[in-house]
């Protein structure tokens, strides 16, 4: 497939591209994930990937009901995730609300845990897009290193595909240095196909991630989704070059999903995308059972949860 | 950052649950008796170790299962009501999910398939098939085959090694539904889980005599096809053996459904869904080993996909896990025998020989036992004998085509005809293709998928009559 130049691109020439994407068959992709689901990763193989899982993790809070101490509360367990056993690694980064992004830098300075913040109206996305903008500056503005915005689904689905791309642009603008990750909301998208062509819309646009959800509908991530935003990931590599990082997001609260998530990006795009650097985890009480299952295979027994903080 | 290749730790399925005796009888009228051949043994073909020692049925022996099931079939099992077959139908299906875990991992270590496809696939298929036909025993006279359709009588079954309780269930569930008693002659070298079976219909209370096992080899399976007193056989394994039946059988009065080898065409068009119609080629010639009567053998690929195709192909290959069959992650196991082993390496020479490009990924395979690394043939012409033999084993032959008309032509231009898959988003090209495959299955975007209710058999050599749904009842009616 040959990917045209972006700019000057038409809403025309941008639909006739994303619909010609190869299709997804809906039960083959849904038996392969299935398929990998049965994966039994034990012993050392256990250890190193739940160990690979929390690195991966972007402690997320996301109510309207976040304060100042819930996330101070937060950065300490993600710099810290175990008080009582310093060889478990940090997380990835702590995902906030724009308005609290400052609260985090400064908890987070020097620990190595990036800040990444909602942005752009989230989780909905229905606001002008200039409010949208103002959004994501004044989190870039407070220090978040990672943006995560969310698309136009409306829009998307509508097939004004160009509205979309042109409104990604103006974000990574808006960003400046900070990364991208783009959040498709596959739940309200439906389709495989759909999932596709949205990943490789973001990624034109110029994601630095794709991500499956803003965890606030019903439907989140989901192996098959995440299945096909990988392949789509590889895909544009082959093409461009241009390596791309994929964060499903909700819904994936124990270790078991978790090593899932890993055996699936293991085996369709390789260890390439095996590092916090391409593939991250976006949860808040998954980390609980990562460490409380570290800590079974290290000592044979399990800990009840009171013994692994609640933030 | 962790750059390692997330190697997964060996994760054995225990062998606990197995419980392997030194040496098996034959199971006739309801009990195990001694067999009076040569005994032989059974060999774990991922380690060449041997499992137990089982005895062979000679002619006597073979005459007394006989007897035995026409006396169950003449004063039990075939005046019996439906209903009350079906009761013990549901009951063995209800033993054998019990027992699901025991016969997976029984059937991993006789036959070397990975325990992933027992567990997943095999076992659940058997139970399957025996609550599908149990649902039909009491309802014969709505199957389309009359008002009364009666039992044929004393049914000859002879099974392959590639499913040997699957193929069991496919033989001896619809004959039992339909009031038929059976004399079963297991693969010489998969016979351990028909003999747990037959445990099975003990522990289900079934009469004695409606199921008989008599292993042996060739000899015990020519003997059983030729006995007079059998009404119908049924065999399912390789062409050249199914030609000696039939051969054996004609002029008879015996009725006769054969299953016999295949070649199939998996085809890919160019609007594919391509990622899943990889998986479906691998699915289709490395699921089982290859050792697939239906294995999608030869891959038909439209030539302006056929390089992306190929490529995506060899990666995927590249992931395959090839190793312990009881090893939960293994995806590829052990093929089944010296004998097919040395088949498919012979096949695979003649391949490379005849001038097509062979590849393999980077794999170690184990020093012991009957190993064949998952294999690609590029370059492939009609007239290679990797394109026309069945091969049986992890083997892909790639031909390419350019239009739709020169992909059914290619397709059929096999003396077999089990089955064929058609890779394409266009619904109309699909059934326009399904419409001229002259094979008994045309899978549409998916390929090795079974279903009790879905009839299964041939064209032209690959056998006739149907195994499976309300078709598959029609060999074992009077009709």
């Amino acid at each position: 497939m040959t990917v045209m130049r972006d700019d000057a691109l038409s809403g025309a020439e941008l639909r006739a591209f994303l619909q010609g994407l190869p299709g997804v068959d809906q039960v083959g992709a849904e038996e392969r994930a299935a398929r990998l689901g049965t994966r039994s990763i034990k012993a050392s193989a256990k250890a190193e990937a739940i160990d690979l899982a929390i690195s991966m993790v972007d402690l997320t809070t996301l109510e309207g009901a976040d304060t100042a101490g819930k996330v101070r509360a937060l950065c300490a367990k993600a710099v810290r995730p175990d008080p009582d056993d310093s060889s478990v690694p940090r997380v990835a980064a702590v995902c906030v609300y724009p308005d609290l992004v400052e609260v985090a830098v400064r908890a987070l300075a020097g620990s190595g845990v990036g800040v990444a913040s909602v942005a752009t109206a989230f989780p909905s996305g229905r606001a002008p897009l200039e409010a949208r903008l103002v959004d994501t500056r004044a989190a870039v503005a407070a220090g978040a290193g990672e943006i995560d915005m969310v698309i136009d689904r409306g829009a998307f689905l509508a097939g004004d595909y160009l509205k979309v791309f042109e409104e990604i642009v103006a974000v990574r603008e808006a960003c400046g240095g900070a990364h991208l990750k783009v959040i498709l909301e596959t739940g309200e998208l439906v389709t495989y196909d759909n999932v596709r062509r949205a990943s490789w819309l973001a990624m034109r646009a110029g994601a630095d991630f794709i991500k499956t959800s803003t965890g606030k509908v019903s439907v989140a991530a989901t192996l098959p989704v995440t299945l096909v935003m990988l392949e789509a990931v590889r895909d544009f590599r082959a093409v461009t070059g241009r390596q791309v990082g994929v964060k499903p997001a909700g819904g994936i609260r124990t270790t078991k999903d978790a090593l899932r998530y890993l055996v699936l990006v293991n085996e369709t795009v390789g260890p390439d995308w095996l590092s916090p650097r391409w593939f991250r985890l976006g949860a808040s009480s998954l980390l609980n059972d990562l460490l409380m299952q570290r800590r079974k295979l290290a000592t044979g027994v399990y800990s009840g949860p009171d013994y692994f903080t609640v933030d | 950052m962790s750059e390692s290749i997330f190697e997964y730790a060996p994760a054995p399925e225990s062998r606990s649950v197995v419980d392997i005796r030194p040496s098996y009888g034959l199971f006739i009228d309801g009990a195990f008796t001694e067999g009076h051949g040569e005994p032989f043994k059974t060999i774990d073909p991922a380690t060449e170790d041997t499992l137990a020692e089982i005895a062979c049925a000679d002619s006597a022996d073979v005459d007394r299962a006989v007897v035995a099931a026409r006396a169950a079939f003449e004063r039990v099992w075939g005046p019996m009501p439906g209903r009350e077959r079906a009761k013990y139908l549901f009951r063995i299906a209800r033993i054998i999910q019990e027992r699901a875990r025991e016969l997976a991992v029984l059937e991993s270590v006789d036959n070397g398939k990975p325990i992933r496809e027992s567990r997943d696939v095999d076992v659940p298929l058997v139970a399957a098939y025996f609550f599908y036909y149990a649902g039909w025993a009491d309802k014969l006279e709505h199957a389309g085959f009359g008002a009364d359709p009666g039992p044929v009588g004393v049914a000859g079954q002879i099974i392959p090694w590639n499913f040997p309780l699957l193929m069991l269930a496919w033989k001896i569930a619809p004959a039992l539904a339909c009031g038929n008693t059976v004399v079963l002659k297991p693969a010489e070298t998969t016979p351990l889980t028909a003999l747990v079976f037959a445990d099975i219909c003990r522990q289900a209370d079934l009469p004695a005599g409606v199921v008989n096992i008599v292993t042996g080899a060739g000899e015990t399976g020519r003997v059983l096809a030729a006995h007079p007193g059998v009404d119908k056989v049924a065999f399912t394994g390789s062409t050249e053996v199914g030609k000696q039946i039939a051969r054996a059988v004609a002029g008879s009065r015996k009725r006769l459904t054969l299953e016999l080898g295949g070649k199939a065409a998996n085809i890919v068009f160019e609007d594919a869904p391509l990622d899943q119609a990889v998986e479906g080629v691998v699915n289709g010639i490395f699921f089982n080993q290859g050792q697939v009567c239906c294995a999608g053998s030869r891959l038909l690929v439209q030539e302006s996909i056929a390089e992306e195709l190929l490529e995506r192909l060899k990666a995927r290959m590249a992931t395959l896990r090839v190793g312990d069959p009881l090893d939960k992650n293994t995806d590829v196991g052990a093929i089944n025998s010296a004998a097919q082993l040395a088949k498919i390496r012979e096949l695979a020479q003649a391949g490379e020989d005849e001038g097509a490009a062979r590849w393999s990924p980077a794999c170690v395979l184990p020093q012991r036992g009957f190993w064949f690394a998952p294999t690609v043939f590029t370059g492939v012409a009609q007239s290679h004998r990797i394109a026309r033999e069945e091969i049986f084993g992890p083997v892909l032959s790639v031909l390419t085509f350019r239009t739709p008309a020169e992909a059914v032509e290619k397709a059929n231009n096999t003396p077999y005809g089990l089955s064929a898959g058609v890779w394409t988003d266009k619904g109309s090209r699909m059934l326009w293709m399904a419409q001229r495959l002259r094979a008994g299955v045309v899978w549409a975007n998916t390929f090795n998928k079974f279903d009790p209710a879905s009839p299964f058999g041939g064209y032209k050599e690959s056998g006739f009559g149907r195994e499976g749904g309300r078709h598959g009842l029609e060999a074992y009616l009077n009709v």
